[in-house]
């Protein structure tokens, strides 16, 4: 058997470098990556057959649910080549497979020398995985292009074979063919690993450097960081610094993880492991930074660390104003295992108080949420999704914006929105329709390949705005769910851009207020006074519901004066049913909202800003309650 | 003093719309006529008179139902009763509700002989399509033909219910159903919004799109021009949903509407005594079996709390001609009402906040707005 026990396998703080290879795996969401990497714990021995289950590495609920990984981990696997019979240590360096998370994977990557491409040979290449591929191939990492699911009746492994071929330069014939499932070709595949993937080189005798690739908050450990020796040498009950902000800590413990955490002497050059500080709060182990030796350290940091930077914000309130105090603890707590989250309070007319939030996209804020409502049982409205505006003023200073409330009503000069670079990979035939949407969008074609005869990628710049607000959505059902999306920040341009207020009875009310291309303030205007009319109730008075730029009035609806709320009988038994009736009524007064002198429910703020997939939960919610 | 409720639940057919305790004889037993399921139930509710409080009776109402399927002897049985037990006010109103379809000449003057005179009839329309919907089955001249019957045989208060808003009714057909009504000459008129219940036939007919409810403007519509017509033809308007000539006003009612004490005999009834409401079970079956044992027919019953007390005050009162008592009202509550005053919907006097039309017709909404 290949598989080496672990006892008898090269030791942690002691493996040759030349013996050990460090590799990822780059594959799309549901491409088969995690039954992969399960099958490979089972070869290599390292989980015993008793003890296996699936998707292995995936540990929040939400991961195995939603079948993507959020959180890299990195497994330390013994093999046995069969090709030369020599051992080694095979370290497998887990990605998320996600556009939210595209730091932390180009971190994952530089943990790496090589890479496995893993696509699905029914369904072939994503844009997700081609802009990791790409992002691989930047980092000079050794490609191994591998077809997962063979086994499935249709599997097209030519076809995609030669995609593979024609986007890295091999041949056909190089992509190897595995089952995940069946655990067919993944032996040869470890050894490809062993012979393609070259061995880390790095001086054992230098200052330590060592790379932290990810970050994780355990409630029993406090931070677990995840590194990648690159010089030097990482030792338990040593001082260590961070690169970044000189702060030193002592390494309580090092270890690798085998896929259970194993504390030993330490790691060498080219190994990955954890270590354990006792450090509260990633933000103080951030992915990224270097770990160097406090006592004699590095003078050059490892490249390519940057502060995760917030792309797109959205306001989170309770529903019931009582539960802001345990809003406040959750963000806290997720913070500690989410660098990239920030938050600060804030206070709207309409929805009470909250917390305007930044996310890395529009996955991570959807999971953030489902997280808080999940781990923490609240129940949250979440105002439309906004990127972060810079705005010049007439006397030439400078607002950012995160939040359409701070949109300063002065003289603006010019307002600068964030672009993105976009990537979408369809079949063919709905290139006319993919356009159309980007053209809609404010897109500037880039311009577009075919990366096999029925398959093209198209490349746009556009305004992230755009993308925030159901751009993917729209995306996937105009191609029927075939178009795959991934985007990387490109700047900043000018936009024509305006706030849009919408005022109920005159009174601007903040929650529903946005910024737009000035070409579609109308649209929006007439679409949200349109909704307000349907959920707002009938009041004493006529309501009038207007959308204006400034003082301009772009749409107006009104929402009529009441004319009809009473029971026409009331006799006997109806009394006691009419007061109780009353008396429930009271506890629900609890739950509207009193904008000026119109009264909202609470269900109205949330089905105007709630996306469709909010409203399905909502009604999945009160389908369960009843 | 203590009014009397009785309950007489059963009915030849069950209406589309309804969702009163009401039964037919095969609803309650398979192939029964109306004699087998009735023949004791008089016996039952003499029973359950024995527990009542021996006050004087100033009102007796006979609902259901449908109190006219019954004989006047069965009927005149727990008037006889009463009287026996509790001594009746010298000008003691009692009403029976008929259905203009099992009324004759004769039955009419037999219910006249055993105590009753005051007699409501369920016209509900004079439109056959509305009727028709309703599943009403009675011919719309038969109401005329039972009024001046009843005029005959001596009835001095008269009384129509008619209800107003059912599917396909325009507002033209509902004018034309209260001119009917008012050129009759009745001494009554109470008209409701069709509410569409639970569980009935019509709301089954709505969810599935058969039918389709009138807006709340057609409806709000509909209740201004009975008013008006109401008003025009000398019928004053005195409860939310009930207008009178002098003098003709429904005491019983008012007897309801001011908290007074009241007994409801039969099975589901609701009665209010110092405070103490209860109630009893609601099948016919149930509720002869355990008089029959010997056990009380109370099914529940709370004792209502200061605050539940002058809620149903304000809940009740406001929908009345006298208003609400300025005495009863907290200062803010007297600042949303003013609130309505300057929209139109109220009026406040020196001691009284009243609604005007337009406010009766948002009445429940006021209420919720000042007592939550």
């Amino acid at each position: 058997m290949p598989a080496i026990s672990l006892a008898k396998a090269p030791q942690p703080a002691s493996t040759n470098p030349a013996q050990i290879r460090n590799f990822c795996i780059i594959a799309h969401i549901d491409h088969g990556k995690s039954t992969l990497a399960d099958r490979m714990l089972g070869i290599t021995e390292v989980v015993e057959a008793r003890n296996m289950r699936a998707q292995y590495l995936d540990r929040m609920d939400i991961e195995r649910e939603r079948g993507i990984t959020i959180k890299s981990q990195a497994v330390r696997l013994p093999w046995r080549s069969s090709l030369d019979g020599g051992e080694y240590i095979l370290n497998m360096i887990d990605t998320p497979g996600h556009v939210d998370f595209t730091y932390e994977v180009s971190r994952s990557l530089a943990a790496c020398e090589g890479a496995v491409l893993l696509v699905d040979c029914a369904q072939g290449i994503e844009a997700q995985t081609l802009a990791n591929l790409y992002l691989a191939m930047e980092n000079n990492l050794t490609i191994i292009p591998v077809l997962n699911k063979i086994d499935l009746p249709n599997a097209q492994p030519e076809k995609f074979a030669a995609e593979l071929a024609r986007l890295i330069g091999c041949q056909p014939e190089d992509c190897l063919r595995v089952s995940g499932k069946t655990g067919d070709g993944v032996a040869d595949l470890l050894d490809q690993i062993v012979a393609q993937i070259p061995a880390p080189v790095g001086d054992p005798d230098a200052p330590a450097r060592a790379l932290i690739f990810d970050s994780v908050y355990d409630a029993y450990r406090g931070v677990v960081t995840y590194v990648r020796v690159v010089d030097g040498h990482l030792s338990p009950r040593e001082q260590i610094q961070m690169f970044s902000t000189g702060v030193g800590h002592e390494a309580l413990e090092v270890g690798v993880i085998s896929p259970e955490p194993l504390a030993g002497k330490g790691l060498g050059v080219g190994e990955v492991g954890y270590l354990i500080t006792g450090v509260k709060d990633v933000r103080q182990s951030r992915v990224g930074d270097t770990i160097t030796n406090y006592n004699n350290p590095t003078k050059t940091a490892l490249a390519g660390y940057k502060d995760p930077k917030p792309m797109v914000f959205s306001g989170l309130f309770p529903l019931d104003g009582a539960d802001f105090p345990i809003l406040r603890e959750a963000l806290d707590k997720l913070q500690l295992n989410d660098a990239a989250l920030v938050y600060e309070p804030e206070s709207s007319a309409a929805l009470g108080f909250g917390f305007r939030c930044g996310f890395l996209g529009l996955l991570h804020m959807e999971i953030v949420r489902e997280r808080l409502e999940r781990e923490h049982k609240l129940n949250l409205i979440s105002t439309a999704p906004n990127v972060v505006y810079n705005v010049t003023l007439d006397d030439g200073k400078s607002v950012r914006v995160t939040n359409p409330s701070e949109f300063p009503d002065g003289k603006v000069a010019a307002v600068f929105e964030p672009i993105v670079k976009s990537t979408i990979l369809a079949p063919s035939e709905y290139i006319g329709t993919i356009m159309e949407l980007c053209q809609d969008r404010r897109g500037v074609l880039l311009g577009m390949d075919y990366i096999s005869e029925d398959r093209v990628e198209i490349r746009y710049d556009l305004p992230l705005a755009e993308i925030v607000f159901d751009f993917f959505d729209q995306l996937k059902s105009r191609t029927k769910g075939y178009a795959s999306l991934d985007y990387e920040e490109k700047g900043e341009a000018e936009g024509n851009l305006v706030k849009v207020d919408i005022l109920l009875q005159g009174e601007a009310v903040d929650a529903f207020s946005a910024i737009v291309h000035r070409d579609k303030a109308y649209a929006y205007g007439v679409m949200m006074t349109g909704k307000l009319r349907e959920l707002i109730p009938r009041q004493q008075f006529e309501v009038p519901i207007q959308a204006a730029i400034g003082a301009r009035i772009i749409a107006r609806e009104s929402i009529r004066a009441i004319r009809k709320d009473v029971l026409a009988k009331c006799y006997g038994g109806d009394i006691s049913r009419k007061r109780k009736l009353l008396e429930k009524q009271k506890e629900g007064k609890k739950r509207m909202k009193m904008v000026g002198r119109v009264e909202v429910p609470q269900e109205a703020f949330v089905a105007a800003l709630a996306t469709d997939a909010d409203i399905e939960q909502i009604k999945a919610a009160r389908k369960a309650g009843q | 003093m203590l009014s009397f409720y009785v309950h007489i639940p059963y009915c030849i057919k069950r209406c589309g719309y309804c969702d009163f305790n009401t039964y037919t004889p095969t609803e309650l037993q398979n192939g029964a006529t109306l004699e087998i399921v009735s023949n004791d139930y008089i016996d039952a509710v003499l029973r359950e008179l024995d527990a009542a409080p021996k006050d004087e009776v100033p009102t007796i109402f006979f609902g259901g139902g449908t109190p006219s399927l019954l004989p006047a002897d069965d009927l005149g049985r727990v008037i006889t009763a009463i009287k026996a037990r509790n001594e009746l006010a010298p000008d003691c109103e009692i009403t029976l509700e008929a259905n203009p379809d099992s009324v004759t000449a004769e039955k009419l003057a037999q219910y006249l002989e055993v105590g009753f005179n005051r007699i409501s009839f369920g016209m509900q329309s004079a439109k056959p399509h509305v009727l028709a919907v309703l599943d009403r089955t009675h011919n719309p001249a038969n109401v005329e033909k039972a009024i001046s019957m009843a005029r005959a045989a001596g009835f001095k208060s008269i009384s129509v219910d008619l209800i107003y808003g059912t599917p396909g009714e325009s507002l033209n057909d509902w004018r034309e159903t209260v001119n009917a009504a008012l050129a009759l000459d009745i001494d009554h008129i109470s008209a409701y919004a069709l509410i569409v219940e639970t569980g009935t036939k019509l709301a089954a007919q709505i969810k599935r799109g058969d039918l389709t409810m009138p807006n709340d403007d057609l409806m709000a519509d509909m209740y201004l021009l009975v008013d008006q017509m109401c008003e025009e033809a000398g019928l004053t308007w005195y409860e939310l949903s009930n207008w009178s000539k002098p003098e003709h006003e429904c005491r019983h009612n008012i007897a309801y509407w001011q908290n007074k004490n009241w007994w409801g005999l039969g099975p589901g009834a609701h009665s209010h005594v110092d405070g103490k409401r209860f109630w009893n079970v609601k099948h016919p079956t149930t509720y002869k079996q355990k008089l029959f044992a010997g056990e009380s027919p109370i099914l529940d019953s709370e004792l209502l709390t200061a605050e539940q007390i002058k809620d149903e005050a304000i809940l009740l009162g406001i929908r009345m001609r006298e208003g609400l008592e300025i005495a009863l009202l907290q200062p803010h509550q007297l600042e949303v009402l003013s609130e309505y005053r300057h929209n139109g919907f109220v009026e406040i006097n020196e001691d009284r906040v009243l609604l005007t039309p337009t406010g009766r017709l948002i009445a429940d909404r006021i209420v919720r707005e000042i007592t939550i």
